[in-house]
């Protein structure tokens, strides 16, 4: 094994120490019936060289963006890294660190875990960010369940189907256990309607969960939910898109009183759905309801200023069963890229970012709009997201056709939602050129005759 | 040298008009804007850097971080093991890491194909054959688990309300169990650091739903008694959780499902060495038996004639309980590990990591109390407690650990589990040598002879010291704000 030192003379040397014969007494103290007595039934052993000519062939057969043009989204995008991202986070003394239990050697990691914070607080205009959750699904029910707390409501919260399939079926995987009811509103034109909102919204209702823009891509009418749900006291806990913050109105400018997201997008690949970013934000009256690591600014005893977790009053370790949360781990090195990506981006570069992705994405639909087989199945504003439907409902075996042309088209809805299974979501990021797109469109138009 | 510049924050080193990254122009043609009711007024207002600020200021700030890569790091429970180069690399091929979570299965076999040989492999290792690699860290296996056997139950329409764990659990325990809508109890432990038979026996009844054991527990212990407690909650129809932070020290040695455990979680980022990341990610595949597959989250990926796919279809299942497929990249990683290591390899991981612990506690209890004898398993815990008198210490542990920063050692964690008094939980793990438990026992012995005033000012080297942590929860400033 190249990762252990000891050999057989340290072995011996390190028994005679303890004051045992062999290292099979050290085990004595498990009784022999519960000694396995067998070797693990896995494959034998492969050394480097082995092992990275295997785990390249099964790689290859994986389509990758190397090898395939990706429009597909639906909550994980294929954004562009720099490069400067990848260096940084494959530095060791940040890869191979752990939870900066010890301040004074770990200032690396909680200087960035607060300008990850920071960050994220100027990108939303939200007054408080966590060090991050796992996802944005988890942090979405972690969300939730903050609500929960803060408004003392327990019985029922509101969620509409405009917002991402897997989010709300972990909120309701949660919700199962706790006996809380979960209230979907339904979007008929691809946003939600603000009469069917009012409707379902009460005085025992904690919070409603929204996501803008939404699982289709359209843009909601954040400030407006938001008027509504507080009149009952109820809290808005909003999902966003970090990269859409370039153009759109900021959450903490709509009404939002607690913000999640995916931020995978900022500057970390899709990884066939994880490790992820979950973002978490919420109103500075909040903070001591907010689950997960927070660092803080303080000066050591020589006054200089320096950093440390904080408010760890709330968390598991030490409240057990009061804690906020179960969670004791942040994202670190995905926060840590996060931060790396929006220090490179600025101000402009975000701008840019989500220009490109609107204006392409606009583009896409409008040309796939002049093709006589499809429509864009709602009329709303939408920003890199966009939902078509194949009058001929073909869905299968269209995506079939292109994928079989080495390009993923988009994610068919009908997995999720009975009444669209003739549509699918088109994602389109900066990455995607003109040429790119106008192939998705010829490879839509060619299928079966290409005409409706 | 010492490093100024990095102290910085990212926000005082910018400059009005500086880029860190070119984008294209648009190659399309131009578009109608949004609607302007949508757009902010002003782009968001973050900094403004070269790409070469952005590396040497983040590169500074690393060079701040103790790390497995450039120290001794016996972080106790932790397992601080050395992460193979080679597994990084192979989890950013682009293969694995540009690929999109909802593309067709046909168009990911590779993909599918090592998670499903994972499952097949932690169901070996764990014993358990069911297998989800859903949760995306620990803490969240635990929670999905207790999902799992509470759904088990109201199949059943039997109402079970009680999680017990003993006092010397992690605290995620009765955290994941409070999330999972039960009460939790607390069970003693003995003066042996076991679990106390007796008090056990005295809390169960008909409304205990599962126990929650670490086992090798958190004092680095094997709790022969665990078969014993299995069949005694059993009876009451009970099940039994494993807590497998601790899997390190066995691995191919016994298996969780034969000594009676019905469901457990991996820390694959501490047993099977994904990077720890300064706090994340981990993940926390979970494993259960037979009868209980049926709950478990979804997906999980199937086989059928050499081909892969996601099974959503589980009428049973608890549901989702992360978007798409978990923490995929670390589990990459954890299947290179297994695959490097083979049966020998795992087992010889598990006795080298017993050895070294044992070997630093028979070093180690010359110089602090190790108050629960001469063996252990991969960790043990040594008390501080007697300093307090011998040298008029008031939080002996913590001194020491701070001194210890200065010789460049990582310290051991502190006042943890809380069962013991200015406890140090050490666990050296597999990939250290001799030489460097040797010096790093030396060192803690001089620490223990230098005068408290000494000790209680450490560390005295490194670029802060003892930050005031109460004033930084009284007055939260957990954000940098513009002048």
């Amino acid at each position: 094994m190249p990762y252990i030192f000891n050999t057989p003379q340290d072995q011996a040397e390190m028994l005679d120490a303890i004051g045992v014969e062999s290292i099979d007494q050290l085990f004595d103290c498990i009784p022999d019936d519960l000694q396995l007595g067998r070797p693990l039934e896995i494959p034998t052993a492969l050394g480097e060289l082995e092992l990275t000519q295997q785990l390249s062939q099964m790689a290859s057969m994986n389509m990758s963006t190397s090898n395939g043009t990706c429009f597909l989204g639906a909550g994980s995008y294929d954004h562009f890294v720099p490069a400067a991202v990848d260096t940084i986070a494959s530095r060791g003394e940040f890869y191979t660190s752990y939870t900066p239990y010890q301040p004074e050697v770990s200032q690396g990691n909680l200087q960035a875990m607060f300008e990850y914070q920071s960050l994220i607080c100027q990108l939303t205009g939200m007054d408080v960010s966590n060090a991050s959750l796992y996802d944005g699904g988890t942090a979405a029910a972690e969300g939730v369940l903050m609500a929960m707390s803060v408004t003392k409501r327990h019985g029922k919260v509101v969620v509409l189907d405009s917002v991402h399939p897997d989010y709300r079926q972990i909120l309701s995987t949660y919700f199962d256990s706790i006996g809380t009811e979960l209230i979907t509103v339904a979007s008929p034109s691809g946003v939600s309607e603000l009469a069917s909102i009012s409707e379902v919204l009460d005085d025992e209702t904690a919070a409603i969960l929204i996501q803008h823009p939404n699982f289709f891509g359209s843009l909601e009418d954040v400030q407006s939910i938001a008027d509504a749900a507080h009149q009952v006291g109820a809290l808005v806990v909003c999902c966003f898109d970090p990269i859409s913050l370039g153009l759109l109105k900021r959450p903490g400018d709509l009404g939002v009183d607690i913000a999640v997201a995916e931020g995978h997008t900022l500057g970390t690949p899709m990884l066939y759905g994880g490790p992820y970013l979950g973002i978490m934000t919420c109103r500075e009256e909040f903070v001591r309801r907010l689950p997960g690591r927070i660092a803080g600014q303080t000066v050591d005893r020589s006054g200089r200023r320096c950093w440390v977790l904080t408010l760890q009053t709330r968390e598991q370790h030490i409240r057990r069963e009061k804690a906020t949360s179960n969670i004791c781990t942040n994202q670190g090195l995905f926060a840590l890229r996060a931060a790396v990506y929006l220090s490179l981006m600025g101000p402009a570069g975000m701008k840019h970012v989500a220009s490109l992705c609107q204006q392409k994405a606009a583009y896409a639909a409008t040309q796939i709009g002049k093709l006589d087989r499809f429509e864009l199945a709602f009329e709303q504003p939408f920003f890199k997201e966009f939902v078509v439907r194949d009058k001929q409902s073909d869905v299968t075996s269209l995506l079939q056709h292109c994928r079989d042309n080495d390009v993923l088209a988009g994610v068919p809805l009908g997995q999720w939602y009975d009444e669209w299974d003739d549509c699918f979501l088109v994602s389109v990021t900066e990455k995607r050129t003109k040429e790119e797109i106008d192939n998705l469109v010829t490879l839509l138009g060619s299928h079966g005759g290409g005409q409706a | 040298m010492r490093n100024h510049r990095a102290t910085k924050l990212i926000f005082e080193l910018s400059r009005s008009g500086r880029k860190g990254v070119a984008l294209p122009q648009s190659d399309v043609p131009e578009q109608p804007a949004m609607d302007v009711q949508f757009l902010a007024s002003d782009p968001p207002a973050l900094p403004e850097l070269a790409e070469p600020d952005v590396i040497r200021h983040f590169t500074n700030l690393s060079t701040l971080n103790m790390s497995v890569d450039t120290h001794f790091y016996p972080l106790g429970s932790c397992t601080m093991k050395y992460n193979p180069k080679r597994n990084e690399r192979v989890a950013a091929m682009p293969g694995f890491a540009e690929i999109h979570p909802l593309q067709p299965d046909d168009t990911v076999q590779g993909m599918l194909k090592l998670l499903y040989d994972l499952q097949s492999m932690l169901a070996e290792i764990s014993g358990l054959p069911c297998v989800s690699l859903q949760p995306a860290a620990g803490a969240h296996g635990e929670l999905a688990a207790l999902m799992v056997a509470a759904k088990h139950f109201r199949k059943q329409g039997m109402n079970r309300t009680k999680v017990l764990a003993p006092d010397s659990a992690h605290g995620t325990n009765p955290a994941s169990a409070r999330m999972a809508g039960f009460s939790f109890v607390t069970v003693k432990s003995n003066e042996d650091g076991m679990v106390d038979l007796e008090d056990l026996q005295s809390k169960l009844d008909d409304e205990i739903a599962v126990f929650m054991i670490t086992n090798p527990n958190t004092l680095g212990l094997f709790d022969a008694q665990v078969r014993q407690i299995a069949e005694l909650v059993h009876d009451k129809g009970g099940l039994i959780y494993l807590d497998g932070a601790n899997m390190n020290a066995i691995l191919g040695v016994t298996r969780p499902g034969d000594f009676g455990a019905d469901m457990m979680h991996f820390n694959p980022h501490k047993t099977f060495s994904g990077p720890h990341g300064g706090g994340g990610p981990g993940a926390g595949p979970i494993c259960v038996t037979e009868e209980l597959g049926s709950y478990l989250p979804i997906p999980g990926v199937v086989e059928s004639n050499g081909t892969y796919a996601l099974d959503l279809d589980q009428p049973n299942s608890i549901g989702k309980v992360r978007s798409f497929f978990g923490n995929v990249g670390v589990l990459v990683r954890a299947y290179c590990y297994i695959l490097s290591h083979g049966p020998d390899g795992l087992k010889r991981v598990t006795e080298n990591a017993v050895l070294n612990a044992n070997y630093l506690l028979s070093k180690v209890k010359h110089i602090l109390d190790v108050p629960h004898g001469d063996r252990c398993m991969h960790e043990f815990v040594a008390s501080a407690e007697k300093l307090k008198q011998n040298k008029d210490m008031k939080q002996p542990a913590m001194d020491i650990a701070k001194r210890l920063l200065d010789f460049g050692f990582h310290p051991p964690t502190v006042y943890f589990p809380l069962t013991v008094h200015e406890g140090m939980m050490m666990e050296p793990t597999e990939t250290e040598s001799k030489e460097t438990l040797d010096a790093f026992a030396e060192r803690l012995f001089h620490i223990t002879e230098e005068s408290s005033e000494l000790l209680n000012e450490a560390p005295h080297s490194t670029i802060i010291s003892r930050p005031d942590e109460v004033a930084a929860a009284r007055q939260p400033v957990m954000k940098w704000s513009p002048e």
